[in-house]
Order: C-alpha cells, then structure tokens, then sequence
C-alpha cells in the first residue's frame, strides 16, 4: 500500500512537470492541443493525488502502524472519528492535503473556463501546476507521508488529545481550501499579465473563486476561533497568535480585492491595485503555509520541525519578485481608463476600505514577523504582544466598520448634497438612537466599545434602508407580497445584496467582539467544595468533585483514561441558572517510564469546558484538578510498584475514590462574556452572505436550462446549415 | 491649480501620510516590544521594569502551586542557568515540567514575576518535541 501511494506521488511530480511543459509548450507556440494537454494533466493530479489521499485515509483507519505517519498520529486507543482527522496532523499528512485540495480546487477553476481566456488560462495551468509540483516535490524529497518501518510497530502514540474536538474534521480542510483557493487568483492574474491580457475578463473568470478563497479562508478562522474559546482552557478566541494572523492576511487583502474589482468591472479603474492585491493575496497565502510548516516562529501550534524552511522561502521570493517584474513591465497595459471624479464617491469610500484593509493587513504582517526583523536589525530577538496589535487594529476595525455601512448608501463617481441628505439621514439617526439607547442604560465606561456599538447602528441602519428601498421598489413595480419582493429582489442582485448581508454579519461579529472583550468579568481562583465566588453578577458554587473513568467511551468519547470534574451550581440574585460541570480529561502515554499506572494518565491533560450559552451572554467555567497532590501520588506510585499493566484501571478507581472523598483545593477559571454567542452569529450571517453572493446566478436550474436552450440552438443551427 | 498638479499634490499628501503612519508603526514596535531572552541572557541583562520574553523549560521538580500562583523554574534548553518565577494567570493544559514554554517576565527586586495569562507552552505534541532550534542563543 505504501509503495503505491509513494509511486502515486512520483507519479503527480512527472504529471506536473509534464503539464507545466505542455502548457507552456502550447501557449508559446500558439498551439492550442498543447494547452490543452496541460489543462489535463491537473485534472491527472487530482485523480493520482486523490488515490495517493485514499491510501493514507485506509492506513489510518485500518490502524497500519507500519506507515510512520499512523504510527506518530493515531493509535487503537485514537476514536474512529479522529483517526480519520489525524491524516492531517503530521507535517507529511498535512502537506499531501494542501496538495490534493489545490489539485481539485484548480481543475474545477480551469475546467470552468476552458471555453475562455486560452492563454491566461494556460499560464494560469503552469504555475498552479507548479505550487503542486512544489508541494509533491516536498513530500517525494523531505517529508514523505507512505515512509513506512519494519517491523510495524504494534501499537501508535495516538492522535494528540488537544486536537481530539469535532472542529479538527472540518478547521484543517475549511483554512487549506482558503489558502488552496487564494492561489488560483493568483495564478490567473499572473496568467493575464504573461499574456497581456489585462481587460476585466479574467477578473470575471477568478471573482467566484477569489471569493470562495475568502468565505473558505473566513469560516476556516472563525472555526479555529470557536476550537478556541470551546477547547482550550484560556476562554479567549483570539490571541494574535502568528498562525492564526497567517491566516488573517490572505483574507484581509482578499476582502480588499472583493471590493476593489467593482471598480475595475464598473469603471475600469484600479488595475494595478487589483492584480497587486491578487498577486499579494496568493504570496500570503503561501506565506501562511511557510509559516505554520516550517516552525519559523513561535506560536501555540507548533507543528512541525524546521527543516522546510529554505525551500518555501525560495517559493516565495520567486513569487515576490515575479509579481513585482510583471506589475511593473506591464504597467502602461494597466493604466486606468478613468479618474477619480470626487473624494466623496463609492469608488473613494471602497479606496478607503482598501487602504484600511491593507493597512491592516500590514501593521499584522510586520507584528507577525516582527521577531525575524528586530533580529535582523538589531541582533536581538523581541516580539511584540496582543497590547501592541489592538492599539492599531482597533481604530482601523473601527473605520472599517463605519465604511462599511457609508459604502453601500453613497452614490457612485460624486455624492451631492441632496444625495447624502436622502441616503444618510435613517442610517446616522441609527447610530445616534444606539448612542443614546446606550448612554442611558449606563454603558459609557467603554468608549470605544460605545464608539463600535454605535457604528454597527450605522451599519444596520443603512443596509436596512438599502433593503427597504429594494423591497419597496418591486412590491410597487411587481406588485408582489413582502416575503417575496425581498426573496426576489435578493435574487436578482446576489452579488450586491449578498455583499450587503455580509455587512450585516461583520458588524454583528464586531458588536461581539467589542462587547466580550470590553465587558467580561473574569476570576481564576482556588475553591474547596462548598466554597462560591461572585463573577459579574453570576454567584458560582463548587458543589462537589466528579470523575468519570472512561477507558474508551468518555462523554465526548475523545479516549481519555479518566477525568477529573467539578460540579459547579451558577445562579444569579439567588435564581439558578445553570449547573455546569468543567472536567480536565487525563490521556495514556505511551511513556513506559511512567509505571503501569502513571502511564495510564501521563498523557497530556486537556481540558473540558463547559458553558452555559445564550443570546446575552456566556457564562464560562474551566477546571485544573491537581492530581499531583500528595494522597492521589501515593496512591499512583503505589499502583505503579504493585500492579502490572493489565491491573492497573484498579488504581484508577481508587485515585476516584480519594478525589471524590478528599477533593484537594482546585483551580478554576471562570468568565462571564456578554454577547459573545453574537460572534459565531455574525460569522454565519456573513458566510450565508457570502454564499449568496457568489452562488451563480440564478441558480443550477437556471443553469440547466440555459444549457438546454443552448444545446437547442446549437442543433437548430446544425439543422439550418445541413439544409443550406 | 491644473489637475495633473493637483493629483501630484494629492499622491505627495496620501504618501506622507503612509510614511508617517509606518514609522509611527515601526517606532512604537521597537519601543514596545519584549525581547527574547534564555535564562542565562536574562539573569544577566535584565532591568528591573523592563517585559521579557523568556524562553526555556520547565525544571523537573520546580512546579508548586500556591493558591493562585503558580511558582517555577525555567532552564536554559541546554541546562545551566535556571530562573525561578512566579505567575498568576492560565497554565496551558499542556504545561508540564520539562516542557518547553514561553513566558513574559519582569524583575521586580531579585524576583522574576511572569505576566498575568503570558505563559505559552511552546510544543502542544507530547510525543515529537520539536528539534532545538539552531539559533537558540540569538
């Protein structure tokens, strides 16, 4: 099986080079059979990548500890589910996924426009076959997946149990079909500018892709957010970490593009800006990778050793430079074909997003490397933290927000007077009832909380009135009932509408953002059974200790040994609210060093959150039991000196039976965020926005019939010319 | 003013603004930024008031929880100098002795206490522990 899914790779790294020779082959000497070929040869990638994805996927499940990958990453103990998942959590697993999906996600872009833009698209076929061949060269040269030892060892090290969490199935996939995705705009931009084809053309043919890149890109982010604030024992869902700003930059400079390729469609304006954010967008993209493979900085997710350095940052200096010579040899094909007519226009206000949007982007990218660069300069490693990223990333979220709700209403080319009287009036009076809603129910001790809370009124108030407007305007033109003149008039406008809608999800999210940041009442403390503490205005009671020994089964059957849990009683003005029950789940080793028992929890602890949710606020609790304290060490060193592994669950009983007799003192962590459940809210507005618009037009039926009336047509005039 | 001129003002005023704005950015990055330091850097450079950020591991048998506080010591990765620290805040589940955790720091008399919620653990695999880095003492 291993000899298979390694010829498979070899195979895709001849299927690339060929291709990429094929392609090039044929665009350069105007032989179309050639291209062609090549466009072929991706889809041949996809087939081979997939069986090479099917061979590990089988080792996995069928535990095949002979494949070095399984045997580092799962284990029988691993729950089906994550073993299924871990195929991603080794550098090599990783790498083939990025490599598969940039492989399906391009031979859907070509085979969409394989009626269109032959040349672009044949560049466009050369470089994406060459991000894959790099990626399989990587894996045939460095980090091979189907390495295998003999003897197969008979049992693995399990799947690490932090990344045992329903979101390890869909975050890997969901993020690297946003990084995969940003790279066909890239390769089609530097397609347009090897052809010199610079019209709006491949704009359109890359739009649908440039935002699936961002709504992939964005749902990947905001699901690592939610793993976060849900897994991990700290409660936060942001912490400007490097990976996860890896992950923000792409999608910022493609949120930029978005909204700057209107301009260019509209008025022919921005062409330099454009493939600039393109070619940036899918550099960053790589970046991204760059830094999350190859160790380069510290983070939270370590992944991987640091032996894939130079060969992605000589990807990435090619693609730097490339994107540079070509934007500059073709700057007078990129001239644009119209001025700027007023500061106060659409176009100025989607200027300004984008400035806001690449600002953004670039205070995150220098913070991010920041560590690289002071070493540079000064000889000395330093970083920046969180305080040093929200003194720039605040206001400029700020002005996004407030853009985002003037874009939609100002006219384009010049705004008059009369026209921001009749479009601005309902959105500011919003903005102002918030500011005064607010001032009255007290809250001002946050000002720029008030200031974002205000803005997203903005925001409401003027996608709201832009709704209205529509919906009102075909009720009178159409005559239709309410539900459906706004059901109609979304569909015919996916693109502007939809755009609107994600408006609406970001200031909800920020809304989230600024009320769970600025207003959360937090405490970390040590509590006995009995004892309570005041969070906010929640009172919370330890009631008592809880165990659950669940050798294979645990509740979120995750396969940990045991947990150790407190039951915590939450009420507010003496009411009940909630009883939670936070648990640390403890893992097996495979540490032999750790005695018959020890090793039966000397995995790593991970810890179980648990919440009580709603639309107002979140009530938080994590628990650190010490299972280090003398009574329960006895008891493990005991185990270990008397009983050989297959005995030692006993001990783990009586270590349950002394926690819930004699609980130590325990450490808890408790927050009590205000709106926070409106981020996640705000994250599926905007991606059901984002769905909208980049849904094709009308629909598959429409498509089916347009087809049909296409075929029609096409026999009918076969039919004409055989009569002629 | 003709308009050619009037954009050329406009593009002299939209990039002095960027300048402005970037060295504003690279200034205050300079000024606010820890620098990373391993323990024997530390016990030697460190002023009192200053954040750093010390990377080490966790000296085995250094671990002690005192009510909120956590108390214990970072090694150099190679041994030698280790500092012992005090911290309050979230200990990642995957903090143990002997991992390799990163944590900010700041002297205060002869002690080094860490920064509330600062303390990272560097390698979350219980199993592969990342290779020490070749420019672990820059």
């Amino acid at each position: 099986m291993a000899g298979l899914g390694f010829a498979c790779l070899v195979l895709a790294l001849v299927v690339c080079v060929y291709g990429i020779g094929a392609s090039l082959y044929g665009v350069r000497s105007g032989r179309p059979e050639y291209s062609e070929s090549g466009r072929r040869s991706v889809y041949a990638l996809a087939g081979v990548l997939s069986v090479a994805m099917l061979v590990l996927e089988i080792a996995f499940l069928g535990n095949d500890f002979a494949f070095n990958t399984v045997a580092d990453t799962s284990s029988r103990t691993t729950p089906e589910l994550y073993r299924a998942a871990a195929v991603w959590s080794s550098q090599e697993g990783s790498l083939l996924l990025w490599a598969w999906l940039m492989s399906l996600w391009s031979s859907l872009a070509l085979f969409l426009t394989r009626r269109r833009l032959r040349d672009v698209a044949a560049y466009a076929t050369a470089i994406l076959l060459g991000f894959g061949g790099f990626f399989v060269a990587l894996m045939v040269f460095y980090a091979n997946p189907f390495a295998t030892t003999h003897p197969a060892p008979p049992e693995g090290v399990g799947l690490d149990p932090l990344l045992r969490f329903p979101t390890m199935m869909i975050h890997p996939p969901m993020l690297y079909s946003g990084y995969t995705l940003c790279t066909i705009p890239f390769a089609f931009g530097m397609g347009a500018l090897l052809a010199r084809r610079v019209d709006a053309d491949w704009i359109k043919a890359i739009r649908r892709f440039a935002f699936a890149a961002w709504l992939f890109l964005g749902i990947g982010i905001l699901l690592g957010a939610l793993w976060s604030y849900s897994e991990l024992g700290w409660g936060g869902y942001w912490g400007w970490d490097a990976v996860e700003n890896a992950s923000l930059m792409p999608w910022l400079t493609g949120t930029a593009f978005l909204h700057s390729l209107m301009i260019q469609e509209k008025r022919g304006m921005l062409k330099v800006w454009n493939v600039s954010l393109v070619l940036a967008t899918g550099t960053l993209a790589i970046m991204g990778t760059f830094l999350v493979r190859s160790g380069i900085l510290d983070s939270i997710h370590a992944f991987g050793g640091h032996t894939l350095g130079v060969p992605f940052v000589c990807l990435i200096a090619l693609m730097i430079t490339g994107s540079i010579y070509l934007v500059v040899s073709r700057r007078e094909m990129l001239r644009s074909e119209h001025r700027l007519d007023s500061l106060l226009s659409r176009e100025s206000i989607f200027l300004a997003n984008n400035l806001v949007l690449v600002g953004l982007c670039f205070v995150i990218l220098w913070g991010t490397y920041f560590p690289l660069i002071s070493e540079a300069l000064t000889g000395q490693e330093a970083s920046v933290g969180p305080p040093w990223f929200d003194r720039y990333t605040v206001p400029l979220a700020l002005i996004l927000v407030l853009l985002s709700g003037i874009g939609p209403v100002i006219a384009w080319r010049r705004a008059t007077f009369a026209n921001a009287r009749r479009n601005f009036l309902a959105p500011l009076a919003c903005g102002l009832l918030a500011l005064a809603g607010l001032e009255i129910a007290g809250v001002t001790q946050k000002p720029l909380a008030l200031v974002m809370f205000c803005f997203a009124a903005f925001v409401f108030g003027s996608v709201g009135q832009e709704f209205f407007r529509g919906t009102r305007a075909r009720r009178a033109m159409a005559s239709e009932p309410l539900p459906l003149a706004l059901l109609s008039l979304v569909r015919r406008n996916r693109r502007r509408y939809g755009g609107y809608i994600v408006h609406i999800g970001i200031a909800v999210l920020f809304v989230g953002v600024a009320a769970s940041s600025s207003f959360q009442h937090a405490s970390q403390l040590s509590l006995r059974p009995g004892q309570s503490t005041r969070v906010g205005a929640y009172e919370i009671r330890y009631v008592r200790p809880t165990v659950t020994i669940t050798p294979r089964y645990d509740e979120a059957h995750t396969g940990s040994t045991v947990s150790f849990g407190g039951l915590l009683d939450v009420t507010k003005n003496g009411h009940h609210v909630a009883t939670l029950n936070p648990s640390e789940g403890f893992y097996a080793s495979e540490e032999a060093s750790q005695g018959s028992v020890g090793s039966l929890i000397g995995g790593q602890p991970v810890s179980h959150v648990a919440m009580d949710a709603s639309l107002t606020r979140n009530v938080w609790t994590a628990i650190e039991p010490d299972i280090e304290t003398p009574s329960l060490k006895r008891i493990i060193t005991a185990g270990n000196n008397t009983l050989p592994p297959s005995e030692a669950l006993v001990a783990i009983a009586y270590l349950a039976r002394a926690y819930l007799q004699h609980p130590p003192p325990t450490q808890f962590n408790f927050l009590v965020s205000p709106l926070v459940f409106w981020i996640w809210i705000g994250g599926l507005i905007a991606g059901g926005g984002g769905l909208i618009a980049m849904w094709p037009a009308g629909g598959w039926a429409a498509y089916l019939v347009r087809r049909r009336v296409a075929v029609r047509s096409r026999a009918r005039a076969l039919r004409g010319l055989a009569r002629a | 003013m003709n308009p050619a001129r009037k954009r050329t003002v406009r593009l002299v005023v939209a990039l002095s603004a960027a300048v402005l704005l970037a060295s504003a950015l690279i200034y205050t990055s300079f000024s606010a930024a820890s620098p990373a330091l391993t323990p024997t850097q530390l016990v030697h450079e460190a002023q009192p008031g200053r954040s750093y950020e010390l990377t080490g591991t966790v000296v085995k048998g250094s671990v002690h929880r005192e009510g909120n506080v956590l108390d214990f010591a970072v090694a150099d990765r190679v041994g030698g100098t280790s500092v012992p620290l005090s911290y309050t805040g979230v200990v990642p589940d995957p903090f143990r002795e002997g991992r390799e955790v990163i944590v900010n720091v700041e002297k205060q008399g002869d002690r080094y206490i860490g920064e509330n919620n600062s303390l990272i653990t560097k390698c979350p695999s219980k199993y592969k522990t990342a290779p020490p880095s070749e420019n672990q003492n820059a």
